[in-house]
């Protein structure tokens, strides 16, 4: 990753001196290796406490909300992931295409620091991919992980290396994608009966500390105005229910992103709590893909989206018995 | 604070003898707001909306609540009389205590609990009410007709002759549906083709009907005076401006065995052909499944011989868009498929034939000309036994619960033709009830029965099979109390008929509602019968229900009149109850005006104030009210909730669902 970081910081410095572009979105220092920060760089002298390693898991497309409407034309760098939440924003009208620059990056997978100190390291000083395995090194000492073993919830279940927007690439080595299949997990909970269901969900609701946190991350959480921030809404009293806390918060939200969500896992990512709230997300997705058709937001910046248009083969609402397709 | 007048109708005895209508007044004093409450006998009659004039007057009321029948029936009575001292039409609230309640339930104590409960929810929502007032919206002179039968055919004249510009759209190559392929026409015994193919011609010489043939609806949008829709133009690969149907190409075609669709599949056809004599437009259409140019490209013998160059291989579909005041749908019938129906054994033996191939077979212009024949030897039948109610009236599953209305006629007349022009014909006839309601309907099956000698059997058949070559028809004769089996060589079934299956599509695409069995239904089965829910949208022929030819007739013709009584106004009232955007939660995201079905949303670039001398410029939803006709689908699709719609806000809404669960 290190050549990559050094091309990437490069290109920003290329950017931002010719004038091309007016501020470049990427990941600066944070106070530990593990945790680099998003930031915009509007000079070459930012530039440097730029970093790109194994931990720039967050997704950056949502800062161009307020970036790209600044003046000048912003640069940021994506992850293939990161594309599919780009071309959302894009298609719902919340970022100009036209005023920003996309560097496609090479993303070998990003890593769960947590999951690096189970297997023992602590203060990690740096990691360097090499291919299967990751070399660790830490102040306590180095080694090495498998990478499967550490990689991010997200990560896991990557759905694919291939950019759907680009102007252009930084890409120096080949990529691999995931091998978990992301409905998984999904299946297990379908499998469970109501009850069990309900428990699961409520042991795992309850831990919310309603931070915030996901919707903030969030990507297709952009609305000008929340809906649990507006009194007028009726809905910020609702979502705390007192039978099961929190309960109502998530799957308001799960559906308010429903058809819109890229899948990206920032949510479960950003968690403090380490709540899964990908499944809800995820179990909207695989039954949208069921009632009318495989369907990936974000793919592109046009077309129709499943929930807000109509064909002749969506699904009828008697196809659709207790939640199944028939 | 408002003022509530509320006021409960017994609806005679339709609500009074299951809700004590006394106590609901009585109880909804006592609610906050409301200083009227009145129960009075017929609320919608003369006097009773007199006592609802009054009240208002009296009380000063700023809103009503009226305890009564479904919105759909009296709303706008009560609105009207609201208006006429001065209050706000969209003051007024229904609480549907009829259909939503006394019709549905036994126990009066139940039943008044529940009306307590519906009345205080519209209270509820009234409180949150605003004055509103109806704009207006031009109406577009011009009707659609789908479905080219002899309803549409039917509807189309009566409208054109009023002045009226009229477009029939009809899926197949010519006009003349169903009524096309029959023989003669009960209960005179007219020649079908005799006196439907003069109102074909009519049709295609009118100044003011345009008939666009091999073409199907594609899309709609708009609304009553103001639809748009796009219309397909089915490749025909014939030049429909130049082909003169002199059918040089049919004699030439070297592909000539295609099943014949208008015969009923008897015979062939070239892949290059006209469906029949006397079709409109007289003009070929290639089966792009047969023609062997087409399939492999190599051929064109039919361009080579066509004098004109009519012939296009090239030809694309192409669509075209047209605006429209109002919609007929005439769609029309198709028998049932037999496949399901193995005891008659239609599919395995040649001469278990449906009624409809019968007419063809019997029609001079058929596979047969005219001459009745078995299918399977071309012999003359000595005994034909017809089986009725094959798929109607069928509650086992496998056909459909409905009688077919059509079929005890048209068996009476086939039975008759039958013994009429080949004397030595045994004819005998299986029947549940024989059912001839209508003019000289009766008159006309007794005459079957008495004067040309068919024989009639009460009872079923329960099966049809082949011993050396002959059918047996194994029924029961309920009369004689035995068990008959009847050797035939020729068993006609009369198959059930279902709406014409594309109606569905239609159907979808206008947003008119259809019922379990693909009839499209009507505003009020007794006072609307014509009308759709859906306001412009109307409705002749089969695809409403089942009906023959004079009852198709003079529904097209009603249909025609309330086209008509639409088209003369030069204006319509829009309804209020809009969507408006809160510009300042708007995210400019189109998902709105995705799910928009009447295009009514649009997004413009405007500036707003940040504070602080800065400004900032968002694109936000700007909805068109002459065009919105409050559907509300915008308003839950919004994720910010910036969408609602004026008369049913969100926030009326959750009152009224936080008034029903407050007990």
């Amino acid at each position: 990753m290190r050549d990559v970081e050094l091309k990437m910081k490069e290109r920003a410095s290329e950017l931002l001196k010719s004038g091309e572009v007016a501020r470049v979105i990427g990941w600066k220092k944070g106070e530990f290796y593990h945790d680099p920060q998003p930031a915009s760089f509007e000079s070459v002298e930012e530039l440097n406490a730029f970093v790109y390693n194994g931990f720039c898991g967050a997704n950056l497309s949502k800062y161009l909300i307020q970036m790209s409407k600044k003046e000048g034309k912003t640069a940021i760098f994506l992850k293939p992931c990161d594309s599919y939440s780009f071309n959302q924003l894009v298609k719902e009208h919340r970022i100009v295409r036209e005023n920003i620059h996309v560097i496609a990056i090479e993303c070998q997978g990003k890593l769960d620091i947590e999951k690096i100190k189970a297997k023992g390291f602590d203060f990690v000083t740096e990691v360097e991919e090499n291919g299967d395995e990751i070399a660790v090194a830490s102040l306590y000492g180095n080694g090495a992980v498998q990478k499967d073993e550490v990689l991010l919830g997200k990560c896991e279940t990557c759905k694919g290396k291939v950019h759907q927007v680009k102007d252009e690439e930084i890409i120096l080595h080949e990529m691999q994608a995931g091998k978990k299949n992301r409905f998984e997990e999904v299946e297990k909970l379908e499998a469970m009966t109501e009850d069990e269901r309900f428990a699961f969900w409520r042991e795992q609701l309850q831990k919310c500390i309603r931070c915030n946190a996901c919707r903030n991350v969030c990507p297709a959480c952009s609305c000008l105005k929340c809906v649990f921030d507006n009194p007028a809404s009726g809905i910020a009293a609702k979502a705390n229910d007192d039978k099961f806390e929190e309960q109502l918060f998530h799957i308001i939200r799960a559906f308010h992103v429903s058809g819109r969500c890229t899948d990206c896992g920032e949510c479960s990512r950003v968690c403090p709590q380490n709540i899964p709230l990908h499944l809800l997300n995820r179990k909207f997705i695989k039954d949208i893909d069921g009632l009318y058709g495989e369907y990936q937001a974000g793919e592109t910046a046009e077309g129709k989206t499943p929930l807000t248009s109509y064909t002749e083969g969506d699904a009828e609402p008697n196809d659709v018995v207790n939640g199944e397709v028939r | 604070m408002q003022r509530i007048g509320v006021f409960i109708c017994w609806c005679g005895s339709n609500i009074a003898a299951t809700v004590d209508v006394e106590k609901v007044a009585e109880v909804i004093k006592s609610e906050p707001g409301v200083v009227y409450s009145v129960n009075y006998q017929y609320m919608c009659s003369e006097n009773g909306q007199q006592l609802i004039k009054n009240a208002i007057k009296e009380h000063n009321l700023t809103g009503i609540v009226v305890g009564a029948c479904s919105p759909r029936m009296h709303e706008a009575t009560f609105r009207k009389a609201a208006e006429s001292v001065g209050l706000n039409p969209y003051m007024v609230e229904i609480a549907n205590i009829r259909e939503h309640c006394s019709w549905i339930h036994k126990d009066m104590a139940e039943a008044t609990e529940k009306a307590i409960i519906l009345v205080r929810t519209a209270i509820a929502k009234v409180k949150l009410n605003a004055p509103l007032t109806a704009g207006e919206s031009p109406v577009v002179k011009r009707a659609l007709v789908i479905g080219g039968g002899i309803a549409g055919i039917q509807a189309a004249l009566d409208i054109a002759d009023a002045g009226f510009e009229v477009d029939i759209v009809e899926k197949n190559a010519t006009i003349g549906g169903r009524m096309a392929q029959l023989d003669k026409t009960f209960p005179t015994l007219d020649c079908s083709a005799c006196i439907l193919t003069p109102k074909m011609v009519d049709c295609a010489q009118h100044e003011k009907i345009d008939i666009l043939s091999y073409s199907e609806i594609e899309d709609v949008k708009g609304f009553v005076g103001n639809f748009s829709v796009k219309i397909r133009r089915k490749a025909r690969y014939v030049d429909e401006t130049k082909c003169t149907g002199c059918k040089i190409c049919m004699e030439k075609c070297p592909s000539k065995k295609g099943l014949n669709d208008f015969n009923m599949n008897l015979n062939t056809r070239p892949a290059i052909h006209i469906p029949f004599a006397q079709a409109i437009p007289n003009v070929a259409v290639i089966d792009p499944a047969q023609c062997i140019k087409l399939k492999t490209g190599k051929c064109g013998i039919c361009q080579k011989f066509c004098g004109v160059g009519a012939i296009d291989y090239e030809q694309k579909d192409t669509f075209i868009e047209r605006q429209y005041g109002a919609i007929v749908v005439a769609t029309g019938f198709k028998p049932i498929s037999l496949d399901a129906f193995n005891e008659y054994g239609y599919t395995e033996n040649k001469d278990v034939i449906t009624s409809l191939e019968l007419e063809r077979l019997m029609n001079a212009a058929g596979p047969s000309n005219g001459v009745l024949v078995r299918p399977s030897d071309g012999q003359h039948p000595k005994v034909i036994t017809f089986i009725q109610c094959v798929g109607s009236r069928d509650t086992s599953g496998c056909g459909k619960p409905y009688c077919s209305k059509i079929c005890c006629m048209y068996t009476a007349k086939h039975a008759m033709l039958i013994r009429e022009k080949y004397p030595d014909t045994e004819v005998h006839v299986f029947y549940i009830d024989v059912r001839t309601p209508g003019k000289n309907y009766d008159e006309f099956f007794r005459r079957a029965v008495e004067q040309y000698g068919v024989d009639y059997i009460k009872g079923m058949v329960g099966k049809v099979y082949n011993e050396n070559g002959k059918l047996m028809v194994q029924g029961s004769n309920l009369i004689d109390n035995e068990q008959v089996t009847i050797e035939s060589d020729l068993v006609v079934l009369a198959a059930a008929i279902e709406p014409e299956p594309s109606v569905r599509k239609v159907a979808t695409l206008l947003t008119a509602s259809i019922d379990t069995n693909n009839f499209l239904t009507e505003s009020h089965a007794k006072l609307r019968p014509v009308e759709s829910p859906t306001a412009g949208v109307y409705l002749a022929g089969v695809c409403q229900g089942p009906k023959d030819i004079p009852e198709t007739v003079s529904q097209a013709s009603a249909c025609a009149a309330k086209v008509i009584g639409l088209l003369v106004k030069d204006k319509l009232k829009t309804n209020p109850c809009v969507a408006t955007p809160d510009e300042m939660m708007c995210n400019g995201c189109s998902q709105c005006a995705n799910v928009c079905a009447y295009g009514a949303i649009t997004y413009v670039d405007k500036e707003f104030r940040l504070g602080g001398g800065k400004t900032e410029v968002r694109r936000v939803a700007s909805v068109n009210p002459a065009v919105c006709q409050g559907c509300g689908a915008c308003t839950v699709t919004c994720p910010s909730g910036a969408m609602d719609l004026k008369g049913f806000s969100s926030k009326q809404i959750m009152s009224e669902v936080e008034a029903i669960c407050k007990m």
